[in-house]
C-alpha cells in the first residue's frame, strides 16, 4: 500500500445556505476595549496579533471603552451620526428611483455606513481616496452636494460625468475622490502610486486605497502590497470585508489565510482588523494609520469587519445564496443604532431628537432629489447631449473623432 | 426538441459536455452555487459536484492561468469571465500563454480551454459592461474566436469549442441572451420561444467552427455581421427593402472567407457591421479581405457601420450602438454609390 491516499480538491463553502439557520459562531469577536493601541512607529512584527483580532470601542451597553476610545467630541460624533443617517436615507431614495426606472442601476451601503463616513474624518483636504463603488460616505461626510451625486446617478443634463459613466461612479478631485473604475482592484495600486508621487514631491498629502474582500483576489491587490511595502508609500490600504462578493462568500478569496489583514504581514506592513460597524473604532484606527502615513512611516493595511445587509446591487437577489435572516444574525450590530445608543448614553442625544433628525434628513434628501429630477432622469427630461459621447476621449478632439461626431449629426 | 433561450442553450451545451466527458470542468466568478450572474451555469454544481463546477476567486488571470494548467494535465476547462470587460487582467495568460503553448512546445503540451464571456451593449451597462473586445483576440494567432447569434448556434458551437483541441474564446452577446433583438430599444425583445432558432435539440450536436451561415439570401448587396448585429442588419434590410444577403459569421477566427467571397462576388456591394469601435476593429480586416478577393467585382466602396471611437457611454448608449437606422443609411449609401 502506498503511504499516500488519493488527492481530492478542496473547494471552500460557506457554513450555511438559504433555508439554513444563520451561524456566525466562527467569527471570533473580542471584548470591546480589549485590543491594545500601539504607538504609531511600532515595529510591524511586534503587532502581528492585530491582524487577527478585532479592534472595538463601543461595547454592547453603548459605552466607549479601552485604549482606542476618547478621540471624538460629542459634536463630532453627532455629525458622524448625521452622515451615516444621510447616506442611509440617500440609498433608500435612490434604490426606489432605480425601481421606478429613473436610473439603470444602483448600489447601496446598508450596514456599512460607518466605514466610509468615519474614515473620511481622519483625512485632510489634499489627501486622495481611490474608492470603489461602496464608499459614497466619503463624499457625504465631506459635504459633497447630494444633488450632484443624484445628477450623476440620473445621467441628466447636469451630470458631472455627462452621462458617460455608470451610475454611482462619482468623481471629484476637489473632494479627494478619484474617478471610480468598474474593473475591480485597479484603483488600489493607483492609490499607492499617488502616495509615492506625494513622497517624491516631498508633499504632505496621503492616499487611501479601497477594495472589497472578494477583490483582494485580483493581482492588482498583490502588486499594491509589493509597491507599498517596497517604497514605504504614505498610503492607507483599506479592505472592506462585508462577507460577500456577489454570491461568493469571503472564504473563496481568503482561502487558508487567517484573515484578509494577515495578507499584509508577509510584506512587513502593519495590519489591523477593526469592527467596521463601530464608528468610533473605525475613526480611531483610520487616524492611527493616517498619522503613520503623515509621519512618513509608510503604509498600513486595515480590514473592516462588516456585513453587506442589502443586495450586492440592484441586479442581485441575495436570497438565492444566503439565509434571508443572516443580516439580523450578524453579531456586530447596526452602525447607526450603535452610535445612536452611545450618544444617548452620553446624554448628547435622545430618541425624540433622533426621530426628528431622521425626518429632517429624509426631507433634505427628497428636496435634493426633486432638484436633481428637475434636470432630468435617465429616461425623461434633460439629458446629456449625444455630442458628449465624443468629448473628452482626448484633451483635443482628433479629426477622426470629429468626423464621427459629424456623421452622428452633432 | 425544446425551445431554449441562449442562456439555456449555453447551459445545455456545458451540461451535455460534462455528462459525456468527465474531463470537462466549469468554473469562474459566482458560477458554482449561484449559477453565474446570468445563470448560464445554474444547476451544474448540483448535478456534477463542486469539484467539477465551482466558484473562483475574483482573479481573471488566476482563472485563465489555472485553466491552462488544468489543460496541461489533461482536463478540458470551460471557464467564465463574468463580463468580457473583465478579461483584461487575464490578457497575458490568454495571448502569451494559452495561444502559444502548442506552438512553442511543439505539441508536447496543448491548451484545450474555452473562455466564455458575455459581450456587447444595449443593457445600459456603461463603459465596463458593454465592450466588444473580439478584435483583441482575432489579432492573436493560436486562439479561435466565436460569436453566436442565436440559441441553436450557441449550443452547437459551444459543444464544438469544448471538444476543440485548442483555446477558444466564446463571446456571448448578452443582448441576445433572452431573445433576438432588432435594434429598436423602445420595442420589447421577442423571446426565443417565439423564434425558430430557439428550437434546440436537448442532446449532443455540434456546429463546425469556421463556417458562416447565410441568414437571408439576396442579390443586391452583402451585409457581413455577427452576434447582435445580425439581427440589427436583418431589421435594416427589412426596413429599407433592399434585397441584401446577410451573412452571420458565427466564427471570426478561423473565418469563412469562401462564403464572404462568393456572396460579394455575386452582389458586388458590401456593408460590414459590428458594435465594437471602428478604428482597428475586426471590420477593417473584413474590408481588407473583401477588397483583396473581390476587387474586380465591387461596384461600390465597402462601408463599415460600427460603434464610435470612444468608450461606451452609459446614458447615450442608443446613439452609440448601431441600430437599423444607421445600418439602413449605410445600405442605401452602398446601393447609391
Ligand atoms: C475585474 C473585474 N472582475 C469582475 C467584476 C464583476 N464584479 C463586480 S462587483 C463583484 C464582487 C466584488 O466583491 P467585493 O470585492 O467583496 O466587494 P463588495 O461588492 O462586496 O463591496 C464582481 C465579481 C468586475 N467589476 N471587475
Amino acid at each position: 500500500m502506498d503511504e499516500f491516499s488519493r488527492l481530492s480538491l478542496h473547494v471552500p463553502e460557506p457554513a450555511v445556505r438559504p433555508g439554513d439557520q444563520p451561524d456566525f459562531s466562527n467569527v471570533k469577536i473580542p471584548k470591546a476595549g480589549s485590543v491594545p493601541r500601539p504607538e504609531v512607529d511600532v515595529e510591524p512584527e511586534t503587532i502581528r496579533d492585530l491582524a487577527y483580532s478585532i479592534i472595538r470601542v463601543l461595547n454592547r451597553e453603548g459605552e466607549a471603552v479601552g485604549p482606542w476610545a476618547g478621540l471624538l467630541s460629542d459634536e463630532e460624533l453627532l455629525s458622524g451620526l448625521r452622515h451615516m443617517m444621510q447616506l442611509r436615507a440617500f440609498d433608500a431614495r435612490m434604490l426606489m428611483a432605480q425601481r421606478q426606472g429613473k436610473t439603470s442601476f444602483y448600489m447601496q451601503h446598508l450596514g456599512e455606513e460607518a466605514v466610509s463616513c468615519a474614515f473620511r474624518r481622519a483625512l485632510r483636504k489634499g489627501d486622495m481616496n481611490f474608492p470603489t463603488y461602496r464608499q459614497a460616505g466619503l463624499l457625504i461626510a465631506d459635504d459633497y452636494p447630494m444633488v450632484e451625486m443624484m445628477n450623476q446617478i440620473f445621467s441628466n443634463e447636469r451630470d458631472p460625468c455627462h452621462g458617460r459613466q455608470l451610475p454611482v461612479m462619482y468623481t471629484s478631485k476637489e473632494h479627494g475622490f478619484f474617478t471610480i473604475s468598474g474593473n475591480l482592484a485597479t484603483q488600489y495600486v493607483q492609490a499607492v502610486g499617488w502616495a509615492m508621487a506625494s513622497a517624491i514631491k516631498n508633499d504632505t498629502g496621503i492616499a487611501a486605497g479601497w477594495i472589497g474582500d472578494g477583490s483582494t483576489a485580483e493581482s492588482d491587490f498583490h502588486s499594491s502590497l509589493v509597491f507599498a511595502s517596497t517604497y514605504k508609500a504614505p498610503v492607507i490600504l483599506n479592505i472592506v470585508n462585508n462577507q460577500w462578493a456577489i454570491s461568493t462568500f469571503q472564504g473563496i478569496a481568503r482561502g487558508g489565510s487567517g484573515t484578509f489583514a494577515a495578507r499584509g504581514l508577509g510584506f512587513g506592513i502593519p495590519a489591523l482588523r477593526v469592527d467596521g460597524n463601530d464608528y468610533l473604532a473605525v475613526y480611531a484606527v483610520a487616524r492611527w494609520a493616517a498619522e503613520r502615513a503623515r509621519r512618513n512611516l509608510g503604509p498600513t493595511l486595515i480590514e473592516y469587519v462588516t456585513y453587506r445587509v442589502g443586495a450586492h446591487s440592484t441586479s442581485d437577489d441575495p436570497s438565492a445564496y444566503r439565509p434571508k435572516t443572516e443580516s439580523e444574525a450578524w453579531p456586530l450590530g447596526d452602525p447607526v443604532l450603535r452610535l445612536k445608543k452611545h450618544l444617548i448614553l452620553r446624554g448628547a442625544w435622545s430618541e425624540e431628537r433622533h426621530a426628528q433628525a431622521e425626518a429632517e434628513i429624509m426631507d433634505a434628501v427628497i428636496q435634493a432629489q426633486k432638484e436633481a429630477e428637475s434636470h432630468g432622469t435617465l429616461h425623461a427630461g434633460g439629458r446629456p447631449s449625444v455630442r458628449d459621447i465624443f468629448e473628452g476621449v482626448y484633451a483635443e478632439m482628433p479629426p477622426h473623432i470629429r468626423r464621427q461626431r459629424q456623421k452622428a449629426g452633432y | 426538441m425544446a425551445r431554449m433561450t441562449m442562456i439555456e442553450a449555453v447551459r445545455s451545451a456545458m451540461d451535455v459536455s460534462m455528462g459525456r466527458d468527465e474531463d470537462v470542468v466549469v468554473f469562474g466568478e459566482d458560477v458554482g452555487y449561484f449559477g453565474g450572474v446570468f445563470r448560464c451555469t445554474q444547476g451544474l454544481q448540483a448535478k456534477y459536484g463542486k469539484t467539477r463546477c465551482f466558484d473562483a476567486p475574483i482573479s481573471e488571470s488566476g482563472i485563465v492561468g489555472t485553466a491552462i494548467g488544468m489543460a496541461a494535465y489533461g482536463l478540458k476547462p470551460c471557464v467564465e469571465i463574468q463580463f468580457a470587460d473583465y478579461m483584461y487582467p487575464a490578457y497575458d495568460q490568454l495571448t502569451q500563454e494559452a495561444a502559444r503553448i502548442r506552438y512553442r512546445s511543439n505539441g508536447d503540451f496543448t491548451c484545450p480551454i474555452v473562455v466564455r464571456m458575455p459581450t456587447g451593449g444595449g443593457i445600459f451597462g456603461g463603459q465596463t459592461h458593454s465592450q466588444s473586445p473580439e478584435a483583441l483576440f482575432t489579432h492573436v494567432c493560436g486562439l479561435k474566436v466565436i460569436v453566436p447569434s442565436n440559441p441553436y448556434d450557441a449550443k452547437g458551437l459551444l459543444i464544438s469549442a469544448i471538444e476543440d483541441p485548442d483555446p477558444v474564446m466564446f463571446l456571448e452577446p448578452k443582448r441576445l441572451y433572452n431573445g433576438p433583438f432588432d435594434g429598436h430599444h423602445e420595442r420589447p425583445v421577442t423571446p426565443w420561444s417565439k423564434h425558430e432558432l430557439g428550437d434546440v435539440p436537448e442532446g449532443h450536436y455540434s456546429i463546425p467552427i469556421g463556417k458562416a451561415e447565410i441568414r437571408r439570401k439576396g442579390s443586391a448587396l452583402t451585409v457581413i455581421a455577427y452576434g447582435t448585429m445580425v439581427h440589427v442588419a436583418l431589421a435594416a434590410v427589412e426596413e429599407t427593402g433592399i434585397d441584401a444577403e446577410v451573412i452571420d459569421l458565427r466564427s471570426l477566427l478561423p473565418l469563412d472567407l469562401e462564403t464572404i467571397v462568393q456572396s460579394v462576388t455575386k452582389t458586388g456591394r458590401c456593408v460590414v457591421v459590428h458594435e465594437a469601435t471602428l478604428t482597428s476593429g475586426f471590420g477593417g480586416e473584413l474590408v481588407a479581405l473583401v477588397q483583396e478577393h473581390c476587387f474586380y467585382h465591387l461596384e461600390a466602396p465597402v462601408v463599415r457601420v460600427t460603434g464610435w471611437d470612444t468608450p461606451y457611454p452609459h446614458a447615450q448608449e442608443w446613439d452609440y450602438f448601431p441600430g437599423p437606422a444607421r445600418v439602413g443609411r449605410a445600405l442605401t449609401e452602398a446601393m447609391e454609390a
